[in-house]
């Protein structure tokens, strides 16, 4: 049917705002800051380094957020992964044990999440809430605030500073996990399970979904996505420390949100979140580049990201009429 | 001064076709005013243009004798006319006294006055005879005590004219005896009220008047002490006595073993005791009143609601459902009562719509197969003539009837045994209607069963092969199709007391 190709082409604009946004912003930047150094090969690369961990954790985040949840743990859960695996690292010097650990351990802080949600019909902004408050305080606990420093250049190098050529394994991850989420979000049942479930959940029940489910495999995948970011920032940073990914929740939601996920579920991109993430990346580093005091950085990226967001649902009202 | 509190002159109201038909309606003071007729009569209608929900396109509105201008419910309230709606509207988590002076708080020195205004909702309650404490949180009354904290709260905005639409209907007897109680007090005060009911037997218990609608016209209206039930059902179908769709005898084998038995199902206090068969090829409804419990057995065996006993049986076998899964394994389809809210994910695609039940089973390994999952849509599309630019368009942007049909698709998509529909035709436009009514009846032919709820006799009289009839949670009748003369017969199994 010729009619409904025809259909597909209509350009939704809430969708697609995200890359408008991007181009623009990165094109502003390019002729203010270029002789700053922005359009270096070396800064654009950075700038994919310092977006990797948010950009993974935003890819299940928008899983969660589709699903019309919300997962204010993964900050905190990259942090207590960190903590582990270094301790882990410290104590047995076994990459896979730490990796499979750190891994199971997010997981489980979602299976928690998602029973809260679910079982206990908490909404999910107060049981996540709460959750990370335990979650960084045990973070802190363990080691009484101490940092943990890893020995094991294997995995520093795999997880955080090595380069396969001039490609940093982080970014080389980030692709990885975006392959993945494209595919479940896009092209499986489960990534349909997921937008009909936030789309409206006593419809998808009807139609024999099992929402509950669905919601709670959401936050598993937030939690296990959310540990591999605290495994990166290790590796990054050569050590384990509590502090780790401090505010990174309200990053992810930012990513996610400007995106194209609505924050009410039913709709959503995980490309989008990439686009969201990177272009918060490009504004940080181009502040740092501008001179910006980190007063006024904090102040400036606040003020773009209601901005975005703003704009995108100026788009989407427009196209409701 | 007129003798009418509130007159309505040739109200006319179409929405794509007409509705109302130069309609007169008129409320004395202090009476009790029958509003009566079939589905889709106009009653309703009326009522909006009366409240101010929706402008009339001709006719005037006079309120004791003197034309006025109703546009929105703020104009229909400044005229004392407020309307006590089927879903309560109010707010579940705030008290009683703050419901009724919501909007119109009374403050001290910028300050609520909590301790006036629960004195003050106290009197309007002990005045009407209501007994609850005005502190008491919404939420925690039941659906007949927050009817009357709904019609407490308009009396104490000094409405006049109240309407009631079927206030009945999710009541139990002592709480109905209550309200009508109730009722007979605003009368004593001047109270005039507009009742909409199905129930013919409240209405000739409570009313003084009554006006029965056919087809957006006035098909009658006098004093209620000149009718009786007879009269009333016939001017209610008029000369038009079910001809709307015609009656086809179906073949089916009624020899054949049973595709559902359901034996003894309890579903809650009222639901205790419900049985009955199906055949294959078998077309059967269900008939009765709001809250009779129709949409209570469909959603049993579907899994949404909890099944408290009894067993249910598939080509003989017991099936055990628990859940929705459960029920469409064992071969059911529900097509629900309320196509937004249950049926739909409005914001959707047509195509993501058809394709949710069975996208598990669309996958070409781990991946769904988006070419057949095209195919498959774009057959439904042709196949059930849906109105639509293409499968990938907003189902919001459909009309009903092609929203519905879309619904039915998805379902016949999976290929159930048994499809049960709740109030399929409901907000769907005649020539849809038609088209859904001859689907069901091709789905029947192929030799699947079909539970058919609807409020319109009409309907089920035009496609059933065999008519249940509920009342108050129990089944009081089985009719076969053949033994039913006239659609008089089945008004009459549904009013049916006791």
């Amino acid at each position: 049917m010729p009619s409904s190709r025809t259909n597909k082409k209509e350009i939704q604009w809430d969708k697609y705002m995200v890359y408008f946004i991007f181009v623009g912003v990165f094109i502003v930047f390019a002729i203010a800051l270029g002789s700053k150094g922005f359009l270096n090969a070396n800064n654009l690369i950075n700038i994919l380094r310092q977006t990797a961990v948010i950009s993974i954790i935003a890819v299940a985040g928008t899983f969660v957020m589709a699903a019309g949840q919300i997962d204010l743990t993964v900050g905190a859960v990259a942090a207590m992964t960190a903590m582990i695996v270094s301790l882990i690292l410290e104590k047995t010097n076994s990459i896979i044990l730490a990796l499979a650990v750190g891994v199971v351990f997010g997981a489980l802080i979602g299976l928690v999440n998602g029973v809260l949600v679910t079982r206990f019909g908490l909404p999910a902004f107060l049981a996540t809430m709460g959750m990370m408050q335990m979650i960084r305080g045990s973070a802190m606990w363990i080691t009484d605030t101490a940092a943990v420093p890893i020995s094991n250049e294997t995995f520093c190098q795999i997880f955080g500073i090595g380069s396969v050529g001039p490609v940093p394994v982080l970014v080389i991850w980030t692709i990885l996990f975006y392959i993945i989420g494209i595919i479940l979000f896009n092209k499986t049942p489960f990534g349909r399970h997921i937008l009909a479930t936030g789309g409206n959940e006593t419809s998808a029940g009807y139609s024999g979904i099992n929402t509950m489910k669905v919601k709670i495999t959401a936050f598993i995948m937030s939690g296990a996505f959310a540990a591999f970011g605290g495994i990166l920032y290790a590796g990054r940073l050569q050590a384990g420390r509590y502090s780790y990914g401090d505010g990174d929740e309200m990053s992810v939601i930012a990513a996610v949100v400007i995106g194209g996920t609505s924050m009410s579920g039913g709709t959503g991109s995980v490309i989008g979140a990439l686009f969201g993430s990177i272009l918060m990346g490009m504004i940080n580093n181009a502040l740092i580049l501008a001179n910006l005091s980190s007063a006024q950085q904090t102040v400036v990226k606040g003020a773009i990201i209601v901005l975005s967001v703003a704009v995108s649902n100026i788009a989407q009202k427009k196209k409701k009429n | 001064m007129s003798e009418f509190v509130l007159e309505m002159k040739g109200i006319e109201k179409a929405f794509a076709v007409p509705v109302l038909k130069g309609v007169d309606f008129s409320l004395k003071a202090g009476e009790v005013h029958a509003l009566v007729g079939g589905n889709g009569a106009g009653k309703s209608t009326l009522m909006k243009i009366m409240t101010g929900v929706y402008s009339k396109d001709a006719g005037d509105i006079l309120i004791n004798g003197e034309a006025v201008s109703i546009q929105s419910i703020h104009d229909a309230g400044k005229y004392g006319i407020a309307m006590i709606f089927q879903e309560l509207s109010l707010i579940q988590t705030m008290s009683v006294a703050e419901n009724i002076f919501l909007g119109e708080e009374v403050t001290k020195n910028g300050l609520r006055d909590t301790a006036y205004m629960n004195r003050r909702a106290k009197e309007v309650l002990d005045n009407l005879g209501i007994n609850v404490d005005p502190g008491t949180v919404v939420s925690s009354l039941s659906v007949g005590m927050s009817q009357m904290v709904e019609i407490a709260k308009a009396v104490s905005k000094n409405a006049k004219i109240l309407v009631l639409d079927e206030p009945t209907a999710s009541l139990s007897d002592s709480e109905t005896e209550h309200l009508f109680k109730l009722i007979a007090d605003l009368k004593e005060k001047g109270v005039s009220m507009v009742y909409i009911s199905h129930r013919m037997n409240e209405i000739l218990k409570i009313a003084d008047s009554i006006t029965i609608l056919r087809d957006g016209v006035i098909a009658h209206t006098g004093s209620v002490k000149d009718i009786d039930l007879d009269k009333i059902i016939m001017h209610m179908l008029g000369d038009n006595r079910g001809n709307r769709f015609h009656w086809v005898e179906r073949e089916y084998n009624k020899e054949a073993p049973d595709l559902l038995t359901v034996e003894h199902m309890k579903i809650n206090d009222k639901l205790t005791d419900i049985s009955f068969s199906l055949k294959p090829g078998e077309i059967l409804g269900f008939a009765g009143l709001m809250g009779s419990g129709r949409t209570e057995i469909l959603e049993t065996l579907f899994g949404i609601r909890k099944m408290l006993g009894g067993t249910v049986k598939i080509n003989g076998a017991p099936v055990s459902i628990r859940n929705t899964r459960d029920s469409i394994k064992s071969g059911f389809a529900l097509i629900p009562e309320d196509r937004r809210k249950q049926g739909l994910v409005l914001i959707h695609s047509v195509k993501e719509n058809a394709i949710l039940p069975k996208i598990t089973k669309l996958t070409r390994g781990i991946l769904v197969d988006e070419k057949t999952a095209d195919h498959m849509v774009e057959e439904n599309v042709r196949n059930l003539g849906v109105v639509t630019d293409g499968i990938h368009k907003r189902i919001n942007l459909l009309s009903g009837g092609n929203q519905q049909k879309i619904v039915v698709a998805k379902w016949l998509n999976m290929q159930p045994e048994i499809i049960m529909l709740d109030e399929p035709t409901a907000g769907v436009d005649i020539g849809a209607k038609a088209e859904i009514i001859e689907l069901i009846r091709r789905v029947a032919d192929e030799g699947k069963g079909v539970l058919f709820v609807s409020s319109e006799l009409t309907e089920l009289m035009a496609i059933c092969d065999r008519i249940i009839v509920l009342y108050d949670g129990r089944i009081i009748r089985s009719l076969s199709r053949k033994d039913i003369k006239a659609e008089e017969e089945l008004q009459y199994a549904i009013q049916q007391d006791k």
